[in-house]
C-alpha cells in the first residue's frame, strides 16, 4: 500500500472550514428534524391510543407507511416527487424559490420518518400505564384530555426517555442521507474533501471522530435527562 | 405526468427485477454475515474475561455511533488504496453492511440470551447438566424464541438499508428504477413504484414478525 500521509490536511484552509460548516448542517438538520419528530410523533402516538377507531386507524397507517419505506426513498419522494404532484405554482416554489430547499426537505424527511418511531415508543409508553390509572382518572371526574395531560403523558414520556435517546442518536446518523439531495453535511463534506485532496483516510477518520463525538455528547446529555426523569420503581419499556 | 402506463411498466420489469436481485442478494449475504459475526460478538460480550467483553462492547458502541453510509465510504474509497486496484461496489457495500449489522445483531442476540432468567442456568447446572448442555438445551431454545421476531425486524431494516448502495453506484432496485426513470423521464412514477414495492414487502414481513412474536414469545 502506497499512501502519502498528511494529517495537516485536516487543518488546512479551506478544508477545516468546510468540515466545520458540514458539522453545523448535520447538527442543524438533525435538531430541526428532531423537533418535527417529537411534535408529530407525540400527536400520532397519542392518536394510536384514543378510543375513536378512525383516528387510531389513520395514525396506524401513518406509522406503517413511514416505517416500511426506506428513508432514502422517502427523501427522494419529498424532494423529487412532491413538487410534481403539487399545483404548478407551489411545485415551482418548492423547486426554485424556497431558500435552502435541501435543508428543509432533509429536515422534513428526517422528522416525518423519525416521528413514526417516536409515535411507536410513546404508544408503548402510554399502553404500559393505561388501564387502571386512566380509569381512576376518569372516575375521579377528569375529562379524557385531562387524563392524558395530567396522568398518562407525564408518566409515558418519562418511561420512554431511554428509547428516545437511541432515536435521537439515529437522527444524527440518518442525516447523512441528506447528501443525496445536495445538503453539504459532514458525510457529504468528507466525500468532497477526499475527492479534492486524495487523502480519504485522514478525512474519513475525522468524520468518524465527529460522529463519535456527537454520539458521546448525545449519550451523556441524555443520561443526565434519564437520571432526572427516571420514575422510581419503573423499568424502561421498549417498543418493538 | 398522466396516468400510469402498464405496458411501459412491463417493459421496465426485467431491469427492475435485476436490481431487486441485487437488493435481495445484499440482504441475504448481509444477514448471513451479520448474524455469524454478531453471534461471535455476542458470545465475546457475555464472556467472563473482562478485556474480551470490553473489546466486543467497544466494537458494538463504535459501529452503532457512526452512520452506515460513512462506513460504505470507508470501504468504497479506502479498500482500493489498500489493494492498489478498484473493487466492485457490491463487495464494498456488503463488507460495510456485515460489519455494521453485526453490531446490531450482537445486541439482539445478547438481549435474547439475557432474557432467559439466570435461575434457569443455575437450575440446569444443579440438575447435573454441564454448562454446554445447559446452554444448548435450556437457555438457547428459549433465547431463540425471544429473539426471532426482533431478528426479523432487524433483517427488514437491512433490506430497506441496502437502498443506500444507490450512493456508491451499485445497481440495486432503487438505482435500477432511478436509471430507468431518468432515461425515460418518468422519475415520478418510478420512485412511486419503488416506494410501493418496498412498502408491500416490508409491511408483509413486519406482519409476519408480529405473528412470530405472538406465537413464540415466552
Amino acid at each position: 500500500m502506497r499512501y502519502n500521509w498528511n494529517w495537516a490536511i485536516l487543518v488546512t484552509e479551506p478544508y477545516l472550514v468546510w468540515m466545520l460548516s458540514g458539522l453545523m448542517w448535520t447538527i442543524a438538520v438533525s435538531l430541526v428534524g428532531w423537533v418535527i419528530a417529537l411534535v408529530l410523533g407525540s400527536i400520532v402516538g397519542i392518536a394510536r391510543t384514543v378510543k375513536q377507531p378512525l383516528v387510531r386507524w389513520i395514525a396506524a397507517a401513518y406509522v406503517e407507511i413511514f416505517r416500511n419505506v426506506p428513508l432514502l426513498v422517502q427523501i427522494f419522494l419529498w424532494y423529487f416527487v412532491l413538487p410534481e404532484l403539487l399545483p404548478p405554482a407551489a411545485g415551482t416554489w418548492l423547486k426554485r424559490d424556497l431558500p435552502n430547499a435541501e435543508f428543509w426537505t432533509a429536515a422534513v424527511s428526517l422528522g416525518t420518518y423519525t416521528a413514526c418511531r417516536v409515535a411507536e415508543q410513546l404508544r408503548a409508553g402510554i399502553q404500559a400505564i393505561a388501564g387502571g390509572q386512566a380509569s381512576a382518572g376518569l372516575a375521579s371526574g377528569l375529562t379524557t384530555v385531562q387524563v392524558y395531560r395530567y396522568i398518562l403523558l407525564p408518566v409515558a414520556f418519562r418511561i420512554i426517555v431511554p428509547a428516545l435517546t437511541s432515536e435521537f442518536l439515529n437522527i444524527f446518523k440518518n442525516s447523512s442521507l441528506a447528501l443525496t439531495i445536495g445538503l453539504l453535511e459532514v458525510t457529504s463534506r468528507s466525500r468532497q474533501i477526499s475527492e479534492y485532496t486524495y487523502q480519504p483516510i485522514e478525512i474519513f477518520t475525522e468524520a468518524t471522530m465527529l460522529y463519535c463525538l456527537i454520539a458521546l455528547l448525545v449519550a451523556t446529555g441524555m443520561r443526565i435527562i434519564e437520571k432526572r426523569s427516571a420514575l422510581p420503581g419503573m423499568i424502561a419499556v421498549e417498543a418493538r | 405526468m398522466g396516468g400510469f402506463d402498464f405496458a411501459y411498466l412491463a417493459a421496465a420489469l426485467p431491469l427492475l427485477w435485476e436490481g431487486m436481485q441485487v437488493t435481495l442478494l445484499l440482504t441475504l449475504f448481509g444477514i448471513i454475515g451479520g448474524l455469524t459475526l454478531g453471534a461471535v460478538l455476542a458470545v465475546l460480550r457475555l464472556s467472563r474475561t473482562r478485556p474480551v467483553a470490553l473489546a466486543a462492547a467497544a466494537y458494538v458502541t463504535f459501529f452503532r455511533s457512526i452512520p452506515i453510509l460513512l462506513g460504505l465510504f470507508w470501504f468504497y474509497f479506502l479498500v482500493p488504496i489498500w489493494l492498489g486496484r478498484p473493487i466492485d461496489g457490491f463487495y464494498a457495500a456488503l463488507a460495510g453492511f456485515v460489519l455494521f449489522e453485526a453490531a446490531y445483531f450482537c445486541e439482539i442476540i445478547r438481549a435474547g440470551i439475557q432474557s432467559v432468567r439466570h435461575g434457569q442456568v443455575l437450575a440446569g447446572l444443579a440438575s447435573g447438566l454441564t454448562y454446554r448442555q445447559t446452554m444448548r438445551s435450556v437457555v438457547l431454545p428459549q433465547a431463540l424464541r425471544n429473539m426471532l421476531p426482533v431478528l426479523l425486524t432487524q433483517s427488514i431494516n437491512l433490506f430497506k438499508g441496502t437502498s443506500l448502495v444507490y450512493i456508491v453506484g451499485v445497481r440495486d432496485f432503487l438505482t435500477a428504477a432511478d436509471v430507468i426513470g431518468a432515461r425515460d423521464n418518468r422519475i415520478v412514477e418510478m420512485y412511486a413504484l419503488v416506494a410501493i414495492v418496498y412498502f408491500l414487502i416490508c409491511f408483509a414481513a413486519s406482519l409476519l414478525a408480529r405473528r412470530l412474536q405472538r406465537r413464540y414469545a415466552i
